[in-house]
């Protein structure tokens, strides 16, 4: 284990390599999915807004 | 059997369809990648002239390789768009684009974490050094252009021109290490040649290009999907997904 981790004196040089492209791939799924989540936290407010306005409406269409 | 592949250029029959392909690619690309790394640290040997140093290839050359190959692409989903004036073109260009600046970044980091104990340096103004630093400042280039103009149609425009003519760079990237006497080594793998490498070498080096590649496939996927959601939010068929309440 301590080989693994000492590589022969090269290790801080391949496990920085290693750490940091292995970070930056699983925080591009992170961020990408974060975005998503937005995507449709917005949409559906959206469709909310709507779905309410034609309630109002046909409320309203009633009424008169 | 025909398939139509243009039914597929329209953002709406393209989007459940990367949905579906979207776990398959992740998936490939976790083994692939596991499977590289078994390789490369467990059956590939250490180099007799670098020692265990050299195994920072295995994630250096698949990512340098995959930051050309992107832009390569990009430019032509840019151009397809500047040609075509097709929207889901533009929309996998720009998905495109922040993977392919990962991978350059990637690039250039592993490559100072290796050229630190083999050259003495982090970093040196050599000709492959620099053109790839070029690539990097290309992709922040095109995203911040494209994020600067508020109409989409001439964002396109303006971005899709910029990959284009930036596209020049790749092969300069490429061949550097030929037409300049450089400090970083020739290519891993040429065309034509017998490789110089042992084959376990080459091997975890191939499989964990695949798997990049893989990976690659599946976060654009997932990218391009946000984008087709944010361009097409007015459209019938995404209002009717959101009245229906599945987020497909």
């Amino acid at each position: 284990m301590a080989d693994l981790i000492n590589m022969n004196g090269y290790g801080f040089y391949i496990w920085g390599s290693y750490l940091v492209t292995g970070v930056l791939m699983v925080l591009e799924v992170i961020l990408v999915r974060r975005r998503r989540a937005k995507v449709w936290r917005r949409l559906d407010r959206i469709g909310r807004m709507q779905a309410h306005e034609d309630e109002t409406r046909v409320e309203d269409e009633i009424e008169t | 059997m025909a398939i139509n592949w243009f039914k597929y250029s329209s953002p709406a029959s393209f989007y459940p369809l990367a949905g579906r392909l979207i776990p398959w690619f992740g998936i490939l690309a976790a083994i692939l990648i596991v499977i590289g790394l078994y390789l490369g640290f467990v059956v590939a040997p250490t180099d007799y002239k670098q020692g265990e140093a050299y195994r920072i290839m295995f994630i250096h050359v698949p990512a340098a390789w995959m930051s050309m190959f992107i832009y390569v692409v990009m430019a032509i989903y840019a151009s397809l768009a500047l040609v075509l004036k097709t929207r889901l073109s533009t929309m996998m260009a720009t998905a495109m684009a922040p993977t392919g600046a990962m991978f350059t970044f990637v690039a250039l980091w592993t490559g100072a974490f290796w050229g630190k104990p083999m050259w003495g340096a982090w970093w040196v103004w050599d000709a492959r050094l620099t053109s790839e630093l070029i690539l990097l400042f290309l992709y922040i280039g095109y995203m911040s252009l494209y994020a600067a103009i508020d109409d989409p149609r001439r964002a396109a425009r303006a971005s899709g021109l910029l990959a284009l003519v930036g596209v020049v760079n790749v092969p300069v990237i490429y061949f550097s290490v030929k037409w300049w006497n450089t400090l970083h080594q020739g290519a891993s793998i040429s065309f034509g040649e017998a490789p110089t490498m042992a084959a376990t070498m080459l091997a975890a080096m191939g499989v964990m290009a695949l798997g990049f590649w893989m990976y690659t496939i599946a976060i654009v996927l997932m990218r391009v999907r946000c984008e087709i959601l944010e361009r097409e939010r007015h459209s019938d068929w995404v209002q009717e997904m959101v009245g229906r309440g599945t987020h497909g």
